[in-house]
């Protein structure tokens, strides 16, 4: 079976965000860049899949730019057998990325596609489940456990409510939550190994995807802030600050 | 004019507060209001649903295999209903996240997640770079607008409401490769997390499951709803769903208690529509302090203990 994971370049978690003075954007010059949180968590899943011998091969793969390539080889770093770039020169609106990868899920007639339950930037938790339907297959969105038995997957989900299982039968997408695994860091030796493993670059168009980006977004703008409050000494004062202002 | 259909979220006997908030977001749209109640005997939820303000009818589809909430076959329902509708909205939850990507792609639309404001028909704000940055989404007017609706941002319709209930008919059958097989709920008998007036969340500083029983005995004792840093819930004192933050909960109570947080830009995305955050911590320099509005700097330990007589 080959699994395919989804691995999306986005702004590195722990940098500060600023919104460009003219709305156009976020400051991306001289910014650090990395493999979304969640895709690293979907990659350690399909690895630890492969090793524990359910799975035959790990594809990981992005729509960008040549700059993503960065993020595949790190992919390919932590241990996937090959990357697909799917090149286009402006990011793709969620249900244009779920087109492109149906058609890539297709061709390489995946058993089961793994994704990070949003990207980090957008935030539209959207794909995987835009996905799902393109494909026509069923969705395990949120994953905490994944396990992987006679053909279907039992996968604990994190919902509102608390932990729901369900199982789906294969082929699935499986999205990922933040408390399913660990990734593994990378070593050197396997960064210097990546570089010989194949990376492919196929145009959007020639897997027969158009971009529909027909959202227009625009106008960043910064978050109201709040205001830094007053600091009391102890907790009498805390408590009489709280019944002055009437909120206990 | 807008005709906009909400999908509904409930246990299958109770409505959730997010339906009404969605009702608000809709009223911003304008237009016609109906609800979708999909499950399996719901004739509770549908009578809640129709007595929301504002509401102009309710569709109710009852079926075995809609009362698990798998988004595989209600997908199929919304997508059945869709047409003549010019918006559907569902919550921000977890529900309505698995749920409406998946009706937005089977009618060939794009999605906007997490509205917070509607500044017309097709044109709203949300948040991106969790809630660092808001952005206006413009939508094509001849597509089906799918949403998500960022509950926290909209206060609830009131009741009084007398819509019409429609029964109808569920348009597919059970998709047979998911199967729903259980439900563990982290949660007791507390306030809802999501509805609490007052809130109180504990972190990682807690240490441990059993000193987290020092924010459950305050938060009793205050009536409120308790919370969590992803940190917490990364070490195992509490369940998931107590998680409050960028990929946990968004929330807005009242009152929001910061205790032994360090305020982490993930976990205050969850909090900075609450009207008053208190924070407790020994550190400082902790970047909670920067947008608490009375925080007190010490060993939570003491004082916790020495709130929660001072308040009884």
């Amino acid at each position: 079976m080959k699994i395919l994971v989804g691995i999306k370049r986005v702004v590195d978690y722990n940098v500060r965000i600023r919104v460009k003075s003219d709305g156009s954007g976020i400051e991306t010059d001289g910014v650090k860049m990395s493999i979304n949180p969640f895709d690293e968590i979907a990659l350690e899943e399909a690895l630890r899949t492969k090793e524990a011998g359910k799975a035959d091969e790990v594809i990981v793969f992005s729509a960008g730019d040549d700059a993503c390539q960065q993020q595949l080889r790190t992919g390919l770093a932590m241990g996937a057998d090959r990357a697909v770039q799917i090149q286009c020169d402006q990011p793709l609106q969620p249900l244009t990325a779920a087109r492109a990868m149906l058609a890539l899920a297709q061709r390489e007639e995946a058993g089961l596609v793994i994704l990070g339950k949003q990207a980090i930037d957008d935030d539209n938790n959207q794909t995987p489940q835009m996905l799902a339907a393109l494909w026509g297959r069923p969705q395990a969105t949120f994953a905490s456990s994944v396990d992987l038995q006679d053909g279907k997957a039992r996968v604990v989900r994190e919902v509102d409510a608390g932990l729901e299982t369900i199982e789906v039968n294969l082929p699935a997408v499986i999205s990922v939550d933040l408390r399913l695994n660990e990734p593994r860091f990378v070593k050197l030796p396997e960064i210097m190994k990546a570089k010989r493993k194949p990376l492919e670059v196929i145009g959007l168009e020639e897997l027969g995807v158009s971009v529909e980006n027909n959202l227009a977004v625009s106008d960043y703008t910064p978050p109201p802030t709040r205001s830094k409050g007053i600091v009391v000494d102890d907790t009498g004062q805390l408590v009489s600050e709280l019944k002055n202002r009437g909120l206990i | 004019m807008n005709k906009i259909l909400i999908i509904a979220e409930h246990d299958g006997k109770t409505l959730s507060p997010s339906t009404a908030k969605c009702v608000s977001c809709a009223a911003a749209f304008g237009g016609d209001i109906d609800i979708a109640v999909l499950g399996q005997g719901t004739g509770d939820v549908a009578a809640q649903a129709a007595s929301i303000a504002g509401v102009h009818a309710v569709i109710q589809i009852d079926a075995a295999h809609l009362e698990a909430p798998l988004s595989v076959n209600h997908a199929n329902e919304i997508v059945a209903l869709a047409s003549g509708y010019s918006h559907l909205l569902g919550p921000s939850s977890t529900y309505g996240k698995d749920l409406m990507p998946r009706v937005a792609a089977l009618l060939g639309a794009n999605q906007v997640s997490d509205i917070m404001e509607v500044m017309g028909p097709y044109q709203m704000k949300r948040p991106v770079y969790a809630g660092n940055a808001i952005v206006n989404v413009t939508a094509p007017e001849d597509v089906t607008l799918v949403g998500t609706v960022r509950v926290a941002s909209w206060p609830a319709a009131s009741e009084g409401g007398g819509a019409e209930i429609r029964q109808a008919e569920p348009a597919a059958g059970p998709c047979t490769d998911s199967a729903w097989i259980g439900l563990e709920s982290g949660g007791g008998e507390r306030p809802d997390l999501q509805t609490a007036g007052i809130v109180v969340s504990g972190g990682r500083a807690l240490g441990s499951k059993e000193n987290f029983e020092l924010i459950y005995a305050l938060a009793d004792q205050l009536g409120a709803g308790v919370g969590a840093s992803r940190a917490a819930v990364d070490a195992g004192y509490v369940p998931n769903d107590m998680q409050v933050g960028q990929t946990g909960k968004i929330i807005a109570p009242d009152v929001y208690f910061a205790i032994g947080i360090s305020g982490a830009i993930q976990h205050i995305t969850g909090i900075k529509d609450a009207g008053t955050i208190v924070a407790i911590n020994k550190d400082p320099d902790a970047p909670i302090f920067e947008i608490a509005d009375i925080g007190l700097v010490g060993d939570l330990f003491n004082i916790v203990p020495e709130l929660k007589s001072q308040l009884g």
